[in-house]
């Protein structure tokens, strides 16, 4: 009972935010609870699955892109024709360039997304779908309304939190799931040790593939939100700069575990706040931060969090769960 | 399309694909000898095409902007093996990765803190400032032909050095198995040094020599890096030969693709990319598995 006291707290807070701060931090916490988002869906392929991706900034750009050319001039979008749209058009997304990336390992896979996610920026930056370089607006946030009554108007900065909130949840319970199913545990087994994985009989390379697409489903998921916060796409969105730094978030947060990279967003989104507000040279600011932090990985602890804290935090059950399958545990 | 332009088009091929083999066989080589892949490649690259205006600016040379250029380059290279890409050897390919995009957002914000921000050029030698006349409305930029000649000079260096010296035999030897080779007594620290800093050298070369035919701007790193790693990838990684092979194909892809194709010239070097990997997952000229 007590692995449940913990989260439900934390649950409490984030129902109470809206009501106790100033909208400005309401804001700010859905935009880094998307990153968060965005950073434990990627998790998936690079902490459970052991793919290195740089490209799902393509798949968080091109959902958000989905919602931008969906709407419909000033009138506001359906949620729930647009989200679906957008999600699947980043499943797809990552169904083929996975599929091929797939073929490589290691550091050609690193490459290979990298390459593929810069063809989609290409894409929106080089021809004129939706205003090329200069980007283009999301006029009217997203909806659902029945005929004509609106239950739902993302138009609310508590409402928009509130719904990020429940997908931010949504996507935590389904991660946990996996991770935690035999599909997590076979994929974690092809990461730790391919050879005998393969030989055990698990199809690697489909294992991989449906982690992949669901990784770039979620990154979709966070782009949706991100375009409809923002009211404006352009192709930095996709840009390989974001998928590096979700990595950054990642690896703050630690690889085998779920809620992890959500801490990592919090962590970096609130850094760079911090920064931008006391330096014009954040960029540099947090390059150095950045390369610290690797830098103290490196010591041989694969784990930032129990190093600042001198042991594992146990507090929420899913972070336990998530670590590493155990030895024979596939047999 | 008439001959003398598919001639000049196909020059236009050879030159871009001959800088591309510059910058992409540093990033191979490092790969191939050091284990580390480093995306701050593409950030030396840029680096040298601003040292080559700040340089040419101040002592109004080309060629002592190119020879200090690269020599900076170089010794860049020494410090940050010896401070930071030391720690990366034989570990994750991930920490890699965010260890090098650091380096990009600081070499970055350093850029930008000595040259500003603004879009550069760079004034070719004096005497390779003109162009040949082909026909009567068609002429040949002379420094082009340059560049062509120089990079051909320096593919054949590298691959001189690689295939006839010592130090090529040891490079070759710790590409293929590194602990037997220093097992043998090679001092690997010395040479992973020595290879890093080549590659960087490499990369600002590429962007020095660039710099009076394009443009110099801030976000021209990012844009090499990604044709470099498609060099790689087409060409099968710490491989030379590869780097070549994969960076004429992207040179001819590219600038025909541009010609024929114009609507969707920027991502058919992509499609050749998907149709190589199809084909061949390690490369045309790779046979290690990575």
């Amino acid at each position: 009972m007590r692995n449940w006291l913990v989260p439900a707290a934390l649950v409490a807070c984030a129902i109470a935010l809206p009501f106790a701060a100033p909208t400005y931090y309401v804001q700010f916490v859905s935009k880094a609870f998307i990153m968060g988002i965005l950073a434990m869906g990627l998790n998936l392929a690079v902490g459970h699955g052991g793919m290195v991706s740089l490209c799902h900034a393509a798949f968080f750009g091109l959902a958000g892109y989905i919602l931008a050319l969906l709407s419909p001039g000033y009138d506001a979008a359906s949620l729930l024709l647009t989200l679906p749209a957008a999600m699947a058009a980043a499943a797809i997304a990552a169904l083929v360039i996975g599929a091929l990336a797939l073929r490589t390992r290691g550091v050609y896979f690193i490459m290979v997304t990298l390459a593929f996610g810069e063809m989609l920026f290409f894409l929106f930056h080089d021809t004129g779908i939706a205003g090329g370089s200069d980007g283009a607006y999301v006029n009217a946030k997203p909806e659902i309304a029945i005929a004509g009554y609106r239950l739902l108007d993302l138009a609310s900065p508590a409402a928009f939190y509130f719904v990020v909130l429940a997908f931010l949840i949504a996507t935590i319970a389904v991660l946990t799931m996996l991770v935690r199913s035999p599909f997590g545990h076979a994929l974690a087994a092809a990461r730790d040790n391919e050879r005998r994985a393969r030989s055990l009989g698990f199809p690697i390379y489909r294992l991989r593939l449906i982690a992949f697409v669901i990784s770039g489903a979620i990154a979709g998921l966070a782009g949706y939100f991100a375009a409809a916060q923002f009211g404006f796409v352009a192709p930095q969105m996709l840009g390989w700069h974001l998928s590096a730094t979700v990595l950054v978030m990642v690896l703050i947060g630690g690889l085998r575990s779920v809620t992890g990279p959500l801490i990592g967003a919090l962590v970096l989104i609130g850094l760079e706040e911090v920064l931008k507000a006391s330096t014009d040279y954040w960029k540099l600011a947090e390059g150095l931060i950045v390369i610290a932090i690797v830098l103290a990985l490196l010591g041989g602890v694969r784990q930032l969090w129990p190093m600042i804290f001198g042991a594992r935090p146990d507090a929420p059950p899913s972070r336990r769960a998530a670590s590493p399958v155990a030895e024979g545990h596939n047999g | 399309m008439d001959l003398v332009t598919f001639g000049v088009q196909l020059l236009n091929a050879v030159q871009y694909g001959m800088v591309l083999f510059l910058v992409a066989s540093g990033l191979t080589l490092v790969f191939g000898i050091l284990g580390v892949i480093n995306l701050a490649h593409g950030a030396f690259y840029m680096l040298g095409a601003y040292l080559a205006y700040w340089i040419a600016a101040y002592t109004g040379s080309f060629w002592i902007a190119m020879v200090a250029g690269v020599a900076i380059a170089f010794v860049v290279g020494l410090v940050l093996e010896s401070v930071f890409i030391r720690r990366l050897y034989g570990r994750d390919h991930l920490v890699q990765v965010l260890l090098s995009f650091g380096l990009i957002l600081v070499i970055d914000e350093v850029r930008e803190i000595l040259f500003g921000k603004d879009v550069h050029s760079v004034a070719p030698p004096a005497w390779l400032a003109g162009s040949i006349q082909l026909t009567d409305n068609l002429s040949y930029p002379v420094y082009r032909l340059a560049i062509c000649g120089f990079c051909m000079i320096v593919a054949a260096l590298i691959f001189l050095v690689i295939t006839r010296t010592k130090i090529g035999m040891i490079v070759r030897a710790g590409a293929e198995n590194r602990e037997m080779t220093r097992v043998l007594g090679i001092r690997f620290d010395v040479v992973n040094r020595y290879v890093f800093a080549v590659g960087i050298a490499l990369a600002a070369l590429g962007g020095i020599v660039i710099a009076p035919i394009s443009t110099v701007f801030p976000g021209m790193g990012d844009g090499m890096l990604i044709l470099s790693f498609v060099v790689v990838v087409l060409g099968g990684i710490g491989s030379v030969a590869g780097a070549a092979v994969g960076a004429l194909l992207i040179g001819l892809t590219d600038t025909f693709g541009k010609v024929f194709f114009p609507s969707v010239s920027s991502i058919l070097i992509y499609v050749l990319m998907a149709m190589v990997l199809l084909w061949r997952p390690n490369g045309i000229l790779g046979r290690r598995e990575v």
